[in-house]
């Protein structure tokens, strides 16, 4: 090959290398942006004066005299939208039937979207779920909420060749010529002072349970399951793994089934989590019976076994990677092969060992389907340390799949969805950016 | 081609013919490792071909030879370092104190605790120089840490590398140059009180100086300690032994004092080797 061959051949790969990074550094954007930026939204808001009453009712958070105060400024604004409902709903009273069926349902829709935006309404039942007794919290979705007070949704069917199309009617309009014409401006322009936004820092979101599943409060059992799941599993699989590790290494005879042996952990390292995940719930809770339905313990035992094949792999490279030499001064000092394991060949290789078991942890953290069927739950309270045997818990990696695709009211609270995706991604993070710091700061022990 | 029977070891190096500069040890001069008719393979391979040789207590051996003679093999059978390559076996017999090496019932943790080794790279564990010599007595039991204290210095001291070391010994090994830790790794085998101190070429990794420093120490420690020094250097090998032993393809072809071996030489194989002719 001559040379300019030779340097057009450099140049292409260094562009397509460059071009693929490039590529990959987008694709992580892509990704990462909208987790930060929405995640970090479930801490940081504007919050209504509604979140600060349902902090304070839920929670016993808050000051109490600021949110008074709040109450009693809203309540002033509040109080005229009454008194037009009041003199409206006189009004319907006194209309011939016909007008007044039409005019009721339309009202009764009108008087739901303003529940959703203040709260309940004078005349209204107590609510039985928290998240009908509280108006909008979060003022970002106050200005969806107005647009579905003072717009009508309907859908155009007219042409059946394609897709209903939705258009909005104004209710303004609807009611024109009623005494409840006037509620429609009034709080277009007076909702920012029903609703007294005001920049919100909850870091209840991280150690909170939560409220009507999920609607309102934080993640803390998701978090501490997610943390009691994975620290079970590494109290199986560490210990085991690197057992089994010094076994294959130091003891097994290379033969038959040994290698037998090393090709089973190499495959048991490719299959798919959700095959853990069926054989937790049959293994571990149908035939050992460890606890009578999901427990962390069935959860942590499944996660274990998953994570094992990847740790015994680790700590099977760290301790070959161990120098021979290291192993002769040892024994040729007088050392037993079991003392020389212990004081020199696992000292060694602990940093690729904890390397191994921490990225083993933050996948043990992330992963969803080893525990559907062995642990987890979708509401729950935080579990205490001693139910951990027999007690199911929520988890973030469960949770998010959850509110993602099974919550009845996910469109509302993507939020906390975002949130506990953001919370995940930080401990798996962190966790990792522990192993390279425990690395390396053991390595530079090691290397003086 | 030689073979062992060709070559006489029987004629005892007992009556040891010293230069009027090395003294007769005190108490030395008994048979420390005796070797008969002693063959070690590498699975069918013969590296060491019947060697029938004794080593005489408290006096300097080296070993000198071509690359590749079984030096090494030859070394690493005393204090059972070959048990490490699965195919490596061993025929004849090797006795240290009388006792059988290769017995049914030695105990090779025990004989390698008597047995020092010194290897050819510089091999301190990554830890701190007094964790690397504490390593062999706290392995034998001693936790004491005024005891230890005690005996790593005396060991460093022997190794003549205290002075250099004494004000970091909570530093790790790994940051001393190859030669303090060649000599860190000499104290850390004597701190285990060894009878028998093996070199398997100590010094082909060093300089010059370290080099020196080394080879002192090998006088100072000669008298006290049974020393077999395996080297590439022949310089080195008349410079510190009072015996030697010339290897060839396997085969012990001479072993006699070292002022004879270098100055009149029975075989002429040896002949050839030490003016030079192969290497
Ligand atoms: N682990 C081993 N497996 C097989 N053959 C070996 C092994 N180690 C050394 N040998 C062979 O044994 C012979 C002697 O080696 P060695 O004792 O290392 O020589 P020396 O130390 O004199 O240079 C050489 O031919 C070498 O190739
Ligand atoms: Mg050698």
């Amino acid at each position: 090959m001559n040379i300019g061959t030779r340097k057009i051949l450099d140049r292409s790969f260094t562009a397509v290398g460059i071009g693929s990074i490039i590529v990959m550094a987008f694709a992580l954007m892509v990704v990462v942006v909208p987790i930060v930026s929405n995640g970090i939204g479930a801490v940081f808001f504007t919050g209504t004066v509604e979140h600060r009453k349902m902090l304070r009712n839920e929670f016993q958070r808050g000051n109490v005299e600021h949110l008074a105060s709040g109450v009693a400024s809203s309540e002033r604004y509040r109080a005229r939208v009454y008194e037009i409902l009041g003199t409206f709903e006189a009004e319907l009273e006194r209309m011939e039937p016909e007008k007044k069926r039409a005019y009721t349902s339309k009202y009764s829709q009108t008087r739901t979207a303003l529940q959703a935006l203040l709260g309940p309404l004078p005349g209204d039942r107590a609510p039985m779920l928290t998240r009908f007794k509280y108006g909008q919290t979060r003022w970002e979705k106050a200005g969806e909420k107005l647009h579905d007070l003072l717009y009508e949704s309907k859908w155009d069917n007219s042409n059946a060749e394609i897709m209903g199309k939705e258009y909005f009617v104004s209710r303004a309009t609807a009611f024109e010529g009623t005494s409840l014409a006037p509620l429609f401006p009034y709080i277009k322009g007076n909702i920012e002072k029903m609703l007294l936004p005001e920049f919100t820092v909850y870091w209840g979101f991280i150690t909170d349970s939560s409220v009507d599943s999920h609607f309102f409060g934080g993640i803390w059992p998701e978090i501490q399951g997610t943390f009691f799941l994975a620290m079970g599993a590494m109290l199986f699989a560490f210990p085991l793994g690197v057992i089994a590790a010094v076994y294959f290494t130091e003891y097994a005879r290379p033969g038959f089934l040994n290698s037998m042996l090393r090709s089973a952990n190499s495959t048991l390292a490719g299959v798919p989590s959700i095959v853990f995940g069926m054989f937790g719930l049959a293994f571990f809770i149908n035939t050992l019976k460890v606890s009578e339905s999901k427990s962390v313990l069935a959860g942590s035992l499944t996660l274990a076994i998953m994570i094992l094949p990847t740790i015994i792999r680790a700590a099977e490279e760290a301790i070959l990677a161990v120098p021979k030499t290291y192993r002769e001064a040892s024994l040729s000092l007088g050392s037993t092969k079991w003392n020389t394991i212990a004081t020199v060949i696992l000292p060694a290789a602990l940093p690729g060992i904890l390397t191994g078991g921490v990225i083993s942890l933050g996948r043990a953290a992330g992963e969803t389907a080893p525990i559907i069927f062995t642990a987890a739950v979708s509401v729950g309270s935080a579990i205490g340390l001693a139910d951990v045997l027999s007690s199911p818990t929520p988890a973030l990696s469960w949770n998010i799949y959850n509110l993602a695709s099974e919550h009845e009211a996910a469109a509302q609270i993507r939020h906390v969805q975002y949130g506990m995706v953001l919370a995940l991604v930080t401990i798996v993070l962190l966790l990792n950016l522990s192993a390279i710091v425990l690395r390396a700061r053991i390595s530079k022990k090691l290397k003086a | 081609m030689i073979t062992s029977e060709s070559v006489s070891t029987k004629k005892a190096t007992r009556d040891i013919y010293l230069p009027p500069e090395r003294k007769t040890v005190e108490g030395g001069g008994k048979s420390h490792v005796v070797a008969k008719d002693f063959s070690i393979y590498y699975g069918e391979f013969e590296a060491v071909k019947r060697v029938s040789a004794d080593i005489l207590s408290k006096y300097v051996t080296a070993i000198i030879g071509p690359s590749g003679c079984g030096k090494s093999t030859f070394l690493r059978a005393i204090n059972r370092m070959n048990d490490l390559i699965p195919s490596c076996h061993t025929s004849g017999s090797l006795l240290f104190d009388g006792e059988d090496v290769y017995g049914k019932y030695t105990d090779e943790v025990l004989l390698r605790k008597k047995v020092g080794m010194v290897f050819q790279k510089p091999n301190p564990f990554p830890k701190s120089i007094f964790d690397n010599i504490a390593y062999g007595p706290r392995l034998h039991g001693m936790s004491d840490k005024k005891k230890l204290m005690e005996v790593v210095e005396r060991s460093l001291r022997k190794a003549a590398i205290w002075d250099e070391v004494c004000d970091r010994l909570d530093k790790n090994a790994l940051g001393l140059s190859g030669g303090q830790q060649q000599r860190l790794c000499v104290a850390r085998t004597l701190a285990v009180e060894p009878e028998v101190l093996l070199l398997d070429e100590p010094t082909s990794a060093l300089d010059p100086k370290a080099t020196a420093k080394i080879e002192d120490l090998i006088q100072e420690l000669r008298g006290s300690y049974t020393i077999m020094i395996v080297t590439h250097n022949m310089q080195q090998a008349s410079r510190v032994s009072d015996s030697t032993m010339f290897f060839y393809e396997g085969v012990l072809v001479e072993h006699a004092a070292t002022a004879q071996l270098f100055t009149n030489p029975k075989d002429p194989m040896t002949e050839d080797y030490i003016t030079g002719r192969f290497s």
